[in-house]
């Protein structure tokens, strides 16, 4: 928490609840900044972590998500007039993920809606947002407050999360479905109040924890005593970014830049081209940047993104997108690249030029090689496929198979 | 933009105007004219929104907020025959005089001839240049003020047309005129008066009209602009006039024209709200709660109640609502209504002057430490005053004898430290020592004296932050920026929403140009 004694510039990075905890077990000394707070990229090693969500249990500390509280008798209408997905069908106990855009229908950022009660919410996002949703609430009944520090929050994902729930003693967590919440305690953290989600960012089995920052340390210890047999493990950021582009998902600065950081005009997205159109409902009323979306759906897609099967083994990291091998004609390029370890395929997301962006089409990428600080380049077949490209079902069993 | 939909069952106008003011008047009589069938709903018990008369004392009458006539096109009265319609003017080409405490007073005009003269001979000498220079510039905006503000990057052949004449016009001017015109533009006036004068009267005569309705000081940056804006606007009209009954009957010559060309006319009757199906505007509901379909509504409405009161922001995008929430609509121009027993003495004034207007600002410093109050929330102690006796040039607004003083006092500000109703009493005594300084005996002849404080502007007339050109008149907010970028040309976000008031290009003023912009917008969009 920051006080007047000691002001912002003298500690640039919070720790977050989870710091100390963190540090013991890092091995490598590999932190980043994130959002205002300095988190873990590299615990020990990238394929070790990795292999964690896949294969066993893996916990990531959340707690830089940007949270706000959204409470009032308009909490509804001003969430509906603020995102593109229809707020008035989620019910309390489920979680929408949400995208809301600027009036041009460029996308700002995305995150998630929690419906905790009747007119009661929690927005979590990317970037801070507290500035458009002031200028969002004009003319609505609704209080908003950022809670980013009084929610501590871990993701637990993997097979075996919920085997290492159930040995922590959390009851009824088998009856969350995905996109469902629950209010539980722990009874190996001194029935510490924990809310958790069946959400996460790895297309995985997994659950979102919340908590209240005096009970971090209490949760953490818990879940690494009920998971030492089902091989939990803490992550950083580089393991999940591997998990999270083979569930297609996308990273806000990374795949798309958020409008209203784009300072060159052109860069912005919408998210029709960013191929979340599934998430965008015209039938609910007004919403910000629907003119302009409506507008935009009716002249055609200049641009999509898409998930990309590239030929060959390398990750085709920020290559250019031809569509023939000579490249004479840019089509594109791409945004997250990755050799998937689970799915043994080289993964891409891109943004591709109109007509190229259809399943089954074939792109040629431009791939840059550094093969002991000998560049190469390689000109490789990339073929327009389906996301995600990872979907396992247990990410959808209820209740989640026990290992 | 896709045609609209046919009338349906159940839709009985072609459009609603909201707001009976000389906008909305001139709106739904040009409406009518087109053959559209209109209906005007005012929420008054009488039209004329700020162009209104009424009595303030028992038998004395006042156009209680706009006082006199001046911008309004010669060609908008033609078009409307108003005066087959009964607008009479009691006075025209009233002369403007500055006043001085202790010395000769200077009227203005023209040719202001041996009385500059007398006050100084440089001055005089300047004068000829200046003004022409002057008129010159103006001239080359004047068409900008009745045209519909082109869309930039639109594509639209009338809008590069409309921005192609604004370059050619510009052009035009030559290399010499169109330098000053860029070197003075952003300028503040005082700045400009001091590189041309000497006479303190003079220079603060000639900033009066640049910070009249404006919440700048001469040394305010763009007062150059809003001095040039308002003598464009006078270009269109045929010079200070005085309507016959007052402003008030200008409005009841805009009705009778909206009227004998079909429109309908409804007072008392103050929308709640616009109703929007399928993303258009379909009609309204009254306060009492009726409503009344339509295939289109105009607002005359100032823009932040249009769009945050009476459509609401949920139908509009959150970026927009911010661009509305953060347009500058403050007034710091109060109102004073004087019932007199007898005329004003107003010492050393021939009585032709007193026919005209008067105006109170000795010099450039007397109007900047007024202004300074302003800035800080507090009344200015020595206000600057724009004076009219409309009983001189229409006796029949007083009993037999008996006479009105109208008086507009700068500065006001809206957000008085303290609030108004604490002030009220306090800025009312300090407005009658001063003019009381002026003609000596005036204070033994009050036998009524009215103080309208911006916060009784907003009230009375319905205007948000009391400010008579209902956003504030500056570079900023004027031409493609006005109200904000997305209606600039009297087409709402939500399609068959319409604006028609002073907040939309080219202003307030008592023009009517808004009004009938907006009328040809909605016709051109359903033709």
């Amino acid at each position: 928490m920051l006080t007047e004694s000691e002001p912002h510039y003298r500690r640039p990075l919070l720790p977050t609840p989870f710091h100390e905890r963190a540090r013991a077990l890092s091995q490598v000394d590999s932190f980043i900044p994130w959002a205002g707070y300095t988190t873990v990229d590299v615990f020990t090693t990238v394929e070790q972590e990795y292999f964690a969500v896949r294969n066993a249990a893996s916990l990531y500390d959340l707690t830089p998500m940007v949270k706000y509280r959204v409470a009032g008798a308009d909490a509804v209408r001003f969430l509906n007039r603020l995102v593109t997905r229809d707020i008035g069908k989620l019910r309390p106990g489920r979680v929408a993920y949400c995208l809301w855009c600027n009036d041009a229908g460029h996308l700002i950022d995305d995150g998630t809606v929690f419906c905790l009660g009747a007119g009661e919410y929690r927005l979590c996002t990317a970037e801070r947002q507290l500035d458009w949703l002031l200028d969002s609430a004009v003319g609505f009944e609704v209080a908003i407050t950022e809670v980013t520090e009084e929610v501590a929050a871990l993701a637990l994902q993997g097979p075996t999360s919920y085997s290492v729930l159930r040995k922590a003693g959390v009851a009824g967590v088998e009856l969350l479905k995905p996109f469902e919440l629950g209010t539980f305690t722990l009874p190996a953290a001194g029935e510490a109040p924990l809310m958790v989600s069946r959400t996460g960012f790895t297309g995985d089995l997994g659950y979102e924890l919340w908590m209240e920052p005096k009970d971090a340390e209490g949760v953490w210890d818990a879940l690494f005593e009920a998971g030492r047999t089902r091989g939990i493990r803490p992550i950083g950021s580089r393991a999940l970014n591997i998990a999270r582009i083979e569930a297609g998902f996308l990273l806000p600065n990374v795949d798309f830049v958020p409008a209203d950081h784009a300072v060159f005009v052109g860069t912005e997205r919408s998210p029709l081209e960013l191929g979340l159109g599934w998430l965008v409902d015209f039938g609910k009323g007004h919403f910000t940047g629907r003119r302009a979306l409506l507008a935009e759906q009716r002249r055609g897609a200049r641009r999509r993104l898409v998930g990309l099967d590239v030929e060959g083994t390398k990750p085709a990291h920020n290559a250019l997108l031809y569509t023939e091998r000579g490249l004479r004609r840019q089509a594109g390029s791409v945004s997250s690249a990755v050799w998937s370890p689970t799915t043994k395929r080289n993964l891409a997301l891109a943004m591709v030029d109109a007509p190229h962006f259809d399943s089954g089409g074939t792109l040629w990428a431009e791939i840059y090689l550094n093969r002991e600080l000998v560049w190469e380049r390689r000109v490789v077949r990339a073929r327009v496929v389906e996301r995600p490209f990872f979907a396992p079902q247990r990410r959808r069993a209820t209740p989640p198979v026990e290992f | 933009m896709s045609a609209p939909p046919g009338p349906t069952r159940g839709e009985r106008y072609d459009a609603i105007v909201i707001g009976g003011g000389h906008n909305g008047l001139t709106c739904a009589a040009y409406l009518a004219r087109a053959g559209r069938s209109v209906l005007v709903l005012e929420a008054a018990g009488r039209l004329g929104g700020a162009a209104v008369t009424r009595e303030f004392a028992p038998g004395f009458r006042v156009s209680a907020c706009a006082h006199l006539l001046h911008l309004m096109p010669g060609r908008l009265v033609g078009d409307l025959n108003l005066a087959a319609h009964g607008l009479k003017l009691a006075a025209e080409r009233l002369p403007s005089t500055a006043l001085s405490a202790a010395d000769a007073h200077l009227p203005l005009g023209p040719e202001p001839g041996g009385a500059l003269a007398a006050l100084s001979a440089a001055d005089a000498a300047a004068w000829p240049a200046y003004s022409a220079r002057l008129a010159r510039l103006a001239a080359a905006l004047q068409p900008l003020l009745s045209q519909t503000p082109p869309r930039l990057g639109a594509g639209a052949w009338r809008d590069r047309a409309a921005l192609l004449g604004l370059g050619l016009r510009l052009r035009a001017l030559g290399k010499r005129d169109l330098r000053e015109l860029l070197r003075i533009g952003a300028m503040c006036v005082q700045d400009l008066l001091d590189e041309h004068f000497e006479s303190p009267l003079l220079k603060g005569a000639l900033a009066f009209d640049a910070v009249l309705g404006t919440n700048y000081g001469p040394r305010s940056p763009g007062t150059v602009f809003t001095l040039l804006y308002r003598m464009a606007a006078a270009g269109e009209g045929g010079g200070l006039a005085q309507p016959a009954g007052g402003l008030g009957a200008l409005s009841q010559a805009l009705a009778g024209a909206a009227a004998a060309a079909g429109a309908e006319i409804r007072t008392g009757s103050a929308v709640a709200r616009i109703l929007v199906r399928d993303d258009r505007a379909a009609g309204v509901v009254l306060e009492g709660g009726e409503q009344i379909s339509a295939r289109a509504v105009v607002s005359s409405a100032d823009p932040k109640t249009t769009f945050l009161h009476l459509l609401g922001s949920e139908h509009l995008d959150a970026g927009f609502v911010r661009r509305i929430v953060h347009l500058r609509a403050r007034g710091l121009a109060a109102k004073l209504h004087l019932a007199l027993d007898g005329p004003p003495q107003f010492a050393r004034l021939d009585a032709a002057a007193l026919r005209g207007r008067l105006l109170w600002a000795p010099s450039l410093d007397h109007i900047e430490r007024a202004y300074n109050h302003a800035k800080y929330g507090e009344f200015s102690s020595q206000p600057m005053l724009e004076i009219t006796v409309p009983t001189i040039a229409d006796a029949a607004l007083a009993p037999p004898g008996k006479h009105v003083l109208s008086v507009v006092a700068q500065y006001a500000p809206y957000n008085l430290a303290g609030g108004w109703p604490a002030g009220q009493a306090r800025f009312r005594e300090l407005l009658i020592d001063t003019l009381g300084a002026l003609a000596a005996p005036l204070r033994t002849q009050i036998e009524h004296a009215e103080l309208l404080s911006p916060a009784d502007i907003e009230r009375e007339f319905r205007i948000t932050g009391g400010h008579w050109h209902h956003a504030e008149l500056a570079l900023d907010q004027f031409f493609m920026l006005r109200p904000v970028p997305g209606v600039a040309q009297y087409r709402a976000p939500v399609g068959g929403l319409y604006l028609c008031g002073a907040g939309c290009h080219p202003g307030g003023g008592v023009m009517g140009i808004a009004g009938r912009n907006a009328a040809r917008a909605l016709v051109r969009e359903a033709a």
